[in-house]
């Protein structure tokens, strides 16, 4: 380790590539800690994104119309705004108006709380959409071909439509995962301590703002990267000869 | 409910009237099934043909009338669907496997997760069913590597697992290429020879001749003509009749 710390503390000397990170330990610590919270912010808002776009386009298939109407209110809402001005609708508008409401004392969730929410709110909108594409994708014969050998609503759901429809839906849910993850950088807004915001922190007191960019944009190339290559693989296992593309 | 018995028809349908929106597609159309009966069902395209066969086990659902299958009112809003089910199979013209599963796994999955039977037992009378419409061999592969005849073949052993008492055959033939088309008539002949009570809505005519007990002509809602295919083919009374086997035979 200590070959590595000489080794940038020479750069930033010598050649004038000043890569903190490496060598001091509070600017590599904290941006560790970056990283570690852009890792996990995703992580949970891509679950939770999937999760909310089940339930939506559940609520969406509903034969109670206002329900529909709601999945439509919120799709509409997430999907027309900017992820930006989404975090600072609610964090600085939703937040104050209702915790002094309700009689709470300092906000009803944590900067984290609300960049987890929005974000997955807002992914999820996509979500729902793209699932919807995948449910109306499979064929109602097939359905119907399992109507009649007695499966209930729920079986055919289980065991016919939803495999298909994930398998349908899958490429465009990876694609608007990817975008989540990357999006994770506007919770810099309203100071969530990811990646980018640490960074931010560090070339404030280093003046290194180029050797940053570097250093933050090889960090997503390598998370999203990471998260592809997952996706990529899970989608392999999921592929079945003869449907949609066989090779 | 009164029980059914043997000597009564399987399927009676009387007065049955069915219309997609304004448009009338059966304006009354009766007929009997026996048990062990073959019945094949002809006439043009439109004709409601498909709208009927599809009642019969309840995937269209009618206005009037009355469509009683083993003593089972099918129209009856209190029926057991699985019941019925269970006892008539339905096979399509488009074969609607399942793309994800495995040739084995379609013709168990009704009977593991509708019937709730056993794995291993139902595995069984699976790979015999396979061998029975001739593909042993292909348990494994996938619906998608399959020619038309052959997914036609599992769509009747995937019917066939449920041991049903009745096949319903819709346009079985109809997708398929001419050389294909014999693989999927004779696995429906050993079936009929077998005692398999069977309605078959189907443009193979010479077929027709060859396995059905009786043949029946419909034409724009109604059926307009039916009789043992000896008589039926060799001296029709009806003018439509005679102007339909006119253009198709």
């Amino acid at each position: 380790m200590a070959t590595i710390a000489d080794f940038f503390h020479w750069l930033a000397a010598k050649r004038g590539y000043n890569f903190s990170i490496f060598y001091d330990r509070f600017d590599g610590t904290q941006f560790l800690y970056g990283i570690w919270t852009t890792i996990h912010l995703s992580f949970f808002c891509v679950l939770l994104s999937v999760l909310f776009g089940a339930i939506g386009v559940w609520l969406q298939r509903s034969s109670f119309e206002p329900l529909r109407w709601l999945v439509g209110a919120y799709v509409g809402f997430f999907r027309n705004t900017p992820p930006l001005v989404q975090l600072y609708f609610f964090y600085f508008a939703v937040d104050p108006v209702l915790s002094s409401a309700l009689g709470v004392k300092g906000g009803l969730l944590s900067n984290y709380g609300w960049a987890l929410l929005v974000l997955s709110l807002y992914a999820g909108a996509f979500n729902t959409e793209i699932f919807r594409s995948g449910i109306e994708a499979v064929p109602k014969s097939t359905c119907e071909a399992a109507e009649a050998l007695g499966y209930t609503p729920l079986q055919i759901f289980r065991h016919v439509t939803f495999p298909l429809a994930f398998r349908v839906s899958f490429p465009a849910m990876t694609s608007n995962l990817v975008n989540l993850i990357k999006t994770t950088t506007t919770a810099y807004a309203i100071s969530v301590a990811e990646t980018l915001y640490v960074a931010n922190r560090i070339w404030s007191d280093q003046f290194n703002v180029f050797e940053m960019m570097n250093v933050v944009w090889v960090v997503y190339l390598v998370l999203v990267g990471l998260f592809l290559a997952f996706m990529t693989r899970w989608e392999k296992a999921l592929r079945v000869p003869g449907f949609g593309r066989s090779k | 409910m009164k029980t059914w018995t043997p000597s009564e028809p399987i399927i009676s349908i009387s007065n049955v009237h069915k219309a997609y929106g304004s448009f009338q597609v059966l304006k009354g159309v009766s007929l009997d099934v026996k048990k062990g009966e073959v019945v094949c069902i002809i006439g043009p395209s439109g004709s409601g043909k498909s709208t009927l066969i599809r009642c019969i086990n309840g995937l269209n659902d009618i206005q009037s009338g009355s469509i009683r299958v083993e003593g089972m009112e099918v129209n009856d809003p209190k029926l057991d669907k699985l019941a019925l089910r269970k006892n008539v199979g339905i096979v399509f013209q488009q074969f609607n496997l399942f793309p994800h599963k495995t040739v084995l796994e379609n013709v168990m999955m009704a009977p593991v997760i509708v019937l709730k039977q056993a794995r291993t037992e139902v595995e069984q009378r699976a790979r015999a069913l396979i061998a029975k419409v001739r593909l042993e061999g292909k348990e494994n592969a996938y619906p998608g590597e399959l020619s038309g005849g052959q997914q036609q073949r599992v769509a009747i052993a995937r019917c066939l697992a449920m041991a049903p008492d009745i096949m319903l055959f819709d346009e079985v033939t109809s997708a398929l290429d001419p050389e294909t088309v014999n693989e999927v008539l004779s696995t429906i002949k050993d079936l009929a020879q077998e005692g398999m009570t069977c309605i078959l809505v189907t443009h193979e005519m010479g077929f027709a001749r060859e396995v059905a007990d009786h043949i029946y002509f419909t034409d724009k809602g109604v059926i307009v003509e039916h009789g043992p295919p000896d008589v039926f083919f060799a001296n029709p009374k009806d003018p439509r009749t005679r102007e339909f086997l006119g253009k198709v035979l």
